[in-house]
């Protein structure tokens, strides 16, 4: 009877076993070949086969020494802007990750809000500073340094929560005893921390290298004339000159560089990834002791100030600053009665943004867990291109990807003009978040506590349940915050799909800044002020949730 | 009892998978019922548009208690991609009309055969110089002038008379004065340019080409977007820049009078009325439409001088049909150019690529 027991639960537990890892696979593959790979293959093969033979595009793109000129400027940028970014924010991440200090939650929430504010409105905020009035006194207008400076801004929180999400849980008694040992500190840093830290490392600049290289609004804005990625090549390609071929053609030469570089990437991320024993972030911090120390953690702060507080403030500033000295104006404009559908009642965008922003993030955390089981304990080439395939939505054209949702999604069920691609675009952008920051954590996992675990009799599902699961929900935590933020500012994608009149707050400002007249410039920036407000609320909320739970580490 | 736990456990985990998956799909198909209804005509017609369209909700409300049919708005972004959009869904359409394509995308949306003729009621009351296709495959339904906006502080400062012509801006006195926007990037930039090419031509003595190599050695300033130009580098306004010339249009100075902060007796721009390029958009039926008949009474109704005369407060261009009336912001604040520039759809098509390639390898 017993032995009957155990030999049929065995058989049942195996099957249970490849059919759940069959869900950990099949939801995220599903969700990505139905919602990526689909669409991007449909638009490109719908382009390419249009007009003569594919190969006529492509001999355009590889000839026209213009374009070879665009394709080198947004390899080199991006590679110098995340160069530039990591370099900038890895004190920052050591401070905010290692030390306590009042006001540091509120901090880390903070540098998260570049991220969601639309590139028109920081843009005016650059000129402005950027100018030679600002504070600078050189005019940087429309050189590659405005084009480096805004990626740095936009960009810092990346590397400032994926690298300080493991700094924070990195042990410090491995430091201590390098130290003790008689290493220098910067010993020990390189040769104990950083390649500690070198899955999140490569994890952050592998996301700000596609963020940038797939730069829009910042070159378009702050680039001035002189200055094209291939993302605003073909975004022109496709919308002022109708050419589809040719936005096609550079879109597969955007897609091949992508993909090596990720390939380059993962190769290089699986051979570092380090088993080690992470710790409670409480545990890891402590106040700052020594003046150096409160040296250092001063000195980044005022750092954050002046790189992402002072284009914020002239935003605040300019939403306050009315014809009689400073006021509420815009903000009551904002929320009196306007009924033309042009402009968006205050509180129906902010609604609308919420509403999708939450959904987004949904479909990107459950997802974006679901990934990143599979790509932390697959190792080998399948996992390998799993990964690869997950990050790809982060650096390819959104042109390309909106157009795409068109010729693919209307059968068998019609979603070409659905209210729910705005969502799913942008969880498809978030979800590399979401791997990214739960992935390094998960890896690092020691395979003796899973070990542990099944040893005392516990199952593979409970295993990854009550082991892997909270690790990687709180990683994920990060990414969480990411994917709000993302969908809240409403990257790119959304503006090329079709969709139902629910105008959001990025929408509303959009719209407001696209007439003359002081009111409506006011209204934006008021606007704008709100949405910061908002993200930074919303990113504490999410972090509060995690410093919650992490006592349970 | 361990190996039924763990069998439950991947059975959950397989349902909260399939709910969402389930969830996902059945609030697409939901969002699809209510956004592409199946035609029954007097019940729902699509407009798709750019994101610049706007109308006064009770003016649409009107039409549906009029004719029983409730209008669907689908944004599609700018007006490029929205008509890539219809371009590349013509054989299922995702709407029954499309309004905004302007004159110099015409040649090309024609050319796609997206659209379906249709010769709405009140077409008579329309200038024929607006209609542009005589087999009623689009109908003109707003125009807007792009033309040069001046900061009249400067100007009555420094006494210097705006300029009277675009040959004006080449002139020393107007050196340092102007701003415009990239054609290659700007709606306004690219009509600045067509006006060029229609005022100077193209290979005679002194053509456009010409005139633009006088103009940046005049230290032109030229940025992306209208937002730049209008807002960080004029002066005029609600601008906060230095330059008091900019390219922007007609409509700009009531626009600066009604969403002024405080209350204005005069608008603080003005336009200069020569060397104005007309941007004429226009509305179709779009062929295979769902509700070609609804789509018909929905021209029909753009036409009226209801939705005409909602036209210019929303989206700050002037109406086609000559018999409405504009608002007092409009006749006071502003002129409309008697003699704008044009140039043909067709030609606009031809030359748009080399036309931009010819200025960027002169202005940039």
């Amino acid at each position: 009877m017993d032995g009957d027991r155990v030999v049929t639960g065995r058989g049942g537990g195996r099957l249970a076993r490849r059919v759940g890892s069959a869900v950990l696979v099949g939801v995220p593959l599903l969700f990505l070949a139905y919602f990526f790979v689909y669409p991007l293959a449909g638009i490109l093969w719908v382009s390419l086969s249009r007009e003569g033979s594919p190969s006529a595009a492509f001999v355009t793109v590889l000839t026209r020494p213009s374009l070879r000129a665009v394709a080198w400027f947004t390899l080199w940028q991006a590679a110098v802007s995340t160069v530039l970014t990591v370099l900038v924010a890895l004190p920052g991440a050591y401070v905010l990750a290692r030390f306590r200090f009042p006001g540091r939650s509120l901090v880390r929430a903070g540098v998260t809000v570049p991220f969601v504010l639309p590139t028109v409105v920081v843009g005016s905020a650059f000129l402005a500073l950027l100018g030679p009035d600002g504070p600078l006194g050189v005019d940087l207008r429309h050189t590659v340094w405005a084009i480096l400076l805004a990626h740095v801004f936009f960009n810092y929180a990346v590397v400032i929560r994926t690298v300080g999400g493991l700094w924070a849980h990195l042990d410090p008694r491995l430091e201590e005893a390098a130290r003790m040992l008689g290493a220098s500190r910067l010993r020990v840093f390189r040769e104990v921390t950083l390649p500690l830290l070198a899955p999140a490392l490569a994890a952050a600049s592998s996301i700000v290298f596609l963020f940038t290289f797939t730069s829009f609004g910042v070159i378009l804005i702050l680039g001035g004339l002189h200055y094209t990625t291939l993302e605003v090549e073909i975004w022109r390609q496709t919308t002022q000159f109708l050419n589809l071929p040719v936005a096609a053609a550079l879109a597969v030469l955007q897609l091949i560089g992508v993909t090596t570089l990720l390939v380059l990437y993962s190769r290089f991320q699986e051979r570092r990834a380090v088993q080690q024993g992470l710790r409670p972030a409480g545990e890891t911090a402590r106040p700052p002791r020594t003046w150096g120390e409160r040296l250092l953690v001063g000195a980044n702060l005022v750092f954050m100030v002046l790189l992402l507080g002072t284009p914020l403030l002239v935003l605040v500033e300019r939403s306050l600053a009315t014809a009689g000295g400073y006021g509420l104006t815009y903000y009551q404009a904002l929320f009196t009665s306007q009924t033309s559908s042009l402009f968006v009642p205050a509180a129906v965008g902010l609604r609308n943004s919420l509403v999708f922003a939450l959904a987004a993030t949904l479909i990107a955390v459950t997802v974006g867990l679901m990934a990143a089981t599979v790509i932390a304990y697959r190792r080998g080439r399948a996992g390998r291109w799993f990964d690869v395939v997950l990050m790809l939505p982060l650096g390819t054209s959104a042109v390309t990807i909106g157009f795409g949702f068109l010729v693919a999604l209307g059968k068998p069920i019609d979603l070409r003009a659905s209210a729910l691609l705005i969502p799913i675009a942008h969880a498809l952008v978030a979800i590399p978040f979401v791997v990214r920051s739960a992935v390094p954590v998960m890896r690092s996992v020691r395979g003796r506590l899973r070990d542990a675990a099944a040893m005392l009799g516990a199952s593979p599902f409970r295993v990854w349940r009550e082991v892997d699961l909270p690790l990687a929900a709180r990683a994920a935590a990060v990414g969480a915050g990411f994917a709000f933020a993302i969908s809240l500012g409403e990257f790119g994608a959304t503006a090329f799909i079709a969709r139902p009149d629910t105008p959001t707050v990025p929408v509303a400002i959009f719209r407001l800044l696209g007439r003359p007249g002081n009111l409506n410039f006011g209204q934006a920036m008021a606007l704008s002020t709100i949405l910061m407000a908002l993200t930074a609320a919303a990113v504490l909320l999410i972090e509060r949730f995690r410093l919650a739970r992490d006592s349970e580490f | 009892m361990m190996d039924k736990l763990r069998g439950t456990g991947f059975v959950i985990a397989m349902s909260i998978a399939l709910a969402l998956s389930v969830f996902v799909a059945g609030c697409g198909g939901a969002t699809t019922t209510t956004t592409a209804p199946e035609g029954a005509a007097g019940s729902t017609v699509v407009l798709m548009t750019h994101d610049s369209f706007a109308i006064s909700d009770e003016v649409l409300a009107d039409f549906t208690a009029e004719t029983g049919i409730t209008v669907q708005v689908l944004r599609s972004g700018d007006a490029g991609a929205m008509l890539n959009q219809a371009i590349l869904t013509k054989d299922n359409p995702l709407a029954d009309v499309l309004y905004g394509v302007d004159n110099t995308f015409l040649s090309r949306a024609l050319g796609s055969d997206v659209f379906e003729a249709y010769e709405p009621r009140g077409l008579d009351q329309v200038p024929d110089e607006l209609q542009l296709d005589p087999g009623h495959r689009v109908t003109p339904i707003d125009f807007g002038d792009i033309c040069l906006n001046y900061d009249k502080a400067f100007f009555a400062e420094t006494g210097l008379a705006p300029p009277a012509s675009l040959r004006d801006l080449t002139k020393p006195e107007y050196r340092s004065l102007l701003v415009v926007e990239n054609p290659a990037t700007s709606s306004p930039g690219l009509g600045f340019l067509l006006a060029t090419v229609a005022e100077f031509g193209t290979g005679g003595e002194y053509d456009w080409l010409d005139f633009w190599r006088d103009l940046v050695a005049n230290d032109l300033l030229v940025v992306s977007g209208w937002e730049e130009a209008y807002y960080s580098s004029f002066s005029g306004g609600s601008g906060a820049g230095d330059r008091p010339l900019v390219v922007s249009y007609a409509s700009s100075p009531p626009a600066e009078v009604i969403y002024a902060e405080t209350p204005l007796t005069e608008a603080p721009t003005g336009v200069v009325t020569a060397g104005a390029f007309r941007q004429i958009e226009f509305a179709g039926v779009l062929r295979g439409a769902k509700n070609p008949e609804g789509a018909g009474r929905l021209i029909d109704f753009m036409l009226s001088l209801r939705f005409q005369e909602d036209i210019p407060l929303n989206m700050f261009v002037f109406p086609a049909n000559r018999d409405a009336v504009l608002p007092p912001e409009f006749l006071q604040y502003t002129d409309v150019p008697a003699a704008p520039l044009s140039v043909p759809p067709d030609v606009i098509e031809q030359n748009r690529d080399r036309w931009i390639e010819e200025w960027t390898a002169i202005a940039l």
